[in-house]
């Protein structure tokens, strides 16, 4: 298998004022391609923290992390951003959506930071990762004319539009009732199960136990890394209907 | 990013707010267009006066008298007698740079035809007095030489004396006036000249030769003035020097006493009038200038507004890809289009009142070009100038933060 995250002893120590807060204490795993994996962790475990490094957001003081077979320690702040743009899609719990400005054009966002592409590309890249999600009939609609369930496809649809090597997840069923976050796990499996590789971020046991792998972070370490059996997110959903 | 994504990008920002956008566009609009109507009203009216004063030829030399003080009595220009013929003569001949001089000898009478009459200004030269002057014959013919000669009692009318004494529009060419007591025959009428803007009339004139003046009239040998014209407008001011140092000699004046007359050229008092407009309207320009700022500032505040509203798309962005630039540019053209909008508007509204006011006070309206060109830098500056800093601050921005930001 070939493995897309490799982390390697990593440690991210804040410096707050004369303190210094050990937010993770020297961590490692790996990631394949096409896992369904969960990191999960209570508040003040790390994870968020984790999550930024994943994201290439922010780097680790010590220790590797590669993506890609790429390492992300001696990048630039500009060479981040393009390790963003081009091998990560971000699924944020708030959708993070764009006021007034339609799905298609949400989608195209990160394929317009992507200098490679034409406009005619991008245009059909867009497209092509909202149909993915659902959304064919809702191209033109602007996050107000939308459900949450529906502004959180469009903002998958936005992560998948730049085939990224990883969509990261952050509480992305967060701010959704039961149902809907069925409906957004089950999308989610049918990605995993098209070969997408999938972090998701979560403190929601119930949701962790759609994927197939769980990280359980305490304390900045990890306490717990294990396969679980997958629940099928489409029976949960025919289940409670 | 692409510049044709950045540009969408910043005009779809502004549109959603368009209010504020109409509002902020204000400041610059108001500032633009006070500069620009400033710069077009000052370019108009330097080119209006200098056509006026090109009436009397651009070329025109005058060598006046100064008042001077004679033994504590200081006595009028107009009873100095130090000014004779033989400078006239001196000036025609060896001065390089002048084409024609001629002697002025004036006097002023009621001149009457008929049952009308109307005070008169004299002005007694010779032949080549309507050349100097930039006259143009309208009707009948100028006086020849042998008239000067014989100091022929012979006068040419400036178009508002023909309409005083000749109110119903007949030919005066060939009519008998009296100029005082002296019956005189009028031969030619002047084209009409106009009046400058300090009020002179140029057409309220009576030419008629010196001699005329000298030995008929005042029964004098001197002259008051010498008119005369350099052979082109750029060598008028060393023309003006030469006059000087010939006049200087013929009067005998040592160079460091104080001559008794005074050369003046009429594109020295254009050159003085240009200084006054330039500085006059860099004043204004200048004044104009603050509320260009005051609406720089207005952008400034606004985007720094803007880049607070939307940290958290900025920490979108920057999970999506954006570089540093990307956001800096963004915000940045944001500003710059602002200022451009504002400015298109302004230049527009600034000509248009300018133009409004040239034909109220009926002058002619020319664009400006300068004015347009002005405006245009002076926004790109102000919008990038005040735009740089809520977008550097935007750019600085940490992602992790901007997308934790409620």
């Amino acid at each position: 298998m070939n493995a897309i995250i490799k982390i390697q002893n990593l440690q991210r120590t804040f410096e707050v004022g004369s303190e210094k807060v050990h937010a993770l204490k020297g961590i490692s795993f790996e990631v394949n391609e096409g896992e369904f994996v969960s990191i999960m962790g209570a508040s003040g475990s790390g994870k968020s923290t984790l999550l930024n490094i994943l994201g290439c957001l922010d780097r680790p003081t010590i220790g590797e992390y590669l993506i890609d077979n790429v390492s992300i320690n001696e990048r630039s702040e500009d060479e981040l951003s393009t390790i963003r743009n081009r091998k990560i899609g971000f699924v944020f719990q708030n959708y993070s959506l764009l006021p007034r400005t339609s799905a298609l054009e949400q989608v195209k966002l990160p394929l317009l930071y992507n200098n490679t592409l034409s406009d005619k590309q991008c245009h059909e890249r867009a497209k092509q990762a909202l149909e993915q999600v659902g959304l064919k009939d809702r191209m033109n609609h602007t996050p107000n004319q939308m459900s949450g369930g529906q502004q959180q496809r469009v903002a998958i649809a936005r992560a998948l539009a730049g085939d990224p090597v990883m969509l990261l997840a952050d509480e992305a069923t967060g701010n959704l009732d039961t149902q809907t976050s069925y409906e957004i796990m089950c999308l989610f499996q049918k990605l995993h199960d098209k070969g997408k590789s999938i972090v998701f971020v979560t403190h929601e046991p119930d949701i962790a136990t759609f994927t197939e792998r769980t990280i359980l972070l305490n304390d900045g370490l990890i306490v717990k890394d294990e396969r679980v059996e997958t629940r099928s997110a489409r029976q949960m959903l025919e289940s409670i209907n | 990013m692409k510049i044709k994504n950045l540009l969408k990008i910043a005009c779809n920002a502004l549109l959603l707010n368009k209010k504020r956008t109409i509002l902020t566009m204000l400041g610059i609009i108001i500032g633009i267009s006070s500069v620009a109507l400033m710069i077009s009203l000052g370019q108009s009216s330097t080119v209006i006066i200098n056509n006026q004063f090109s009436g009397l030829g651009a070329n025109l030399i005058m060598v006046s008298n100064v008042r001077k003080d004679v033994m504590g009595v200081v006595v009028g220009t107009e009873n100095m007698k130090n000014m004779k013929l033989k400078d006239v003569e001196a000036i025609r001949k060896r001065a390089r740079h002048i084409a024609k001089a001629t002697p002025c000898v004036t006097d002023m009478e009621q001149i009457v035809c008929g049952s009308h009459n109307c005070p008169g200004i004299m002005m007694g030269a010779n032949t080549d007095y309507l050349d100097i002057s930039n006259s143009k014959i309208e009707k009948g013919r100028a006086f020849t030489i042998q008239e000067e000669e014989t100091a022929a009692k012979v006068c040419i009318l400036g178009q508002t004396v023909v309409k005083s004494l000749f109110p119903n529009g007949e030919n005066p060419v060939g009519k008998e006036v009296r100029f005082g007591k002296m019956p005189m025959t009028v031969i030619g009428t002047i084209a009409e000249k106009g009046k400058n803007m300090t009020g002179d009339d140029y057409d309220d004139i009576i030419i008629t030769p010196y001699t005329t003046v000298q030995k008929r009239l005042l029964n004098i040998d001197y002259i008051h003035m010498i008119m005369a014209s350099a052979t082109s407008e750029e060598v008028s001011a060393d023309a003006v020097e030469e006059v000087k140092s010939i006049m200087l000699q013929m009067h005998k004046i040592k160079p460091d006493s104080d001559p008794d007359f005074e050369v003046s050229s009429l594109s020295q008092i254009l050159e003085m009038i240009g200084s006054i407009m330039a500085v006059l309207s860099a004043f204004l320009v200048a004044i104009a200038a603050i509320s260009l700022i005051v609406g720089g500032i207005g952008i400034m505040n606004i985007m720094y507004v803007t880049v607070t509203e939307r940290t958290r798309e900025i920490g979108l962005r920057r999970s999506l890809g954006a570089k540093n630039k990307d956001i800096l540019r963004q915000f940045l053209f944001e500003s710059a289009i602002l200022s451009l909008a504002g400015g298109i508007i302004g230049v527009i509204v600034g000509l248009l009142l300018s133009a409004l006011v040239l034909f109220a006070f009926n002058m002619g309206f020319m664009v400006s070009i300068t004015a347009v060109v002005v405006s245009f830098v002076v926004c790109a500056t102000i919008g990038i100038f005040f735009g740089w800093y809520p977008a550097k601050k935007a750019a600085a921005l940490d992602p992790i933060m901007a997308l934790r930001y409620e």
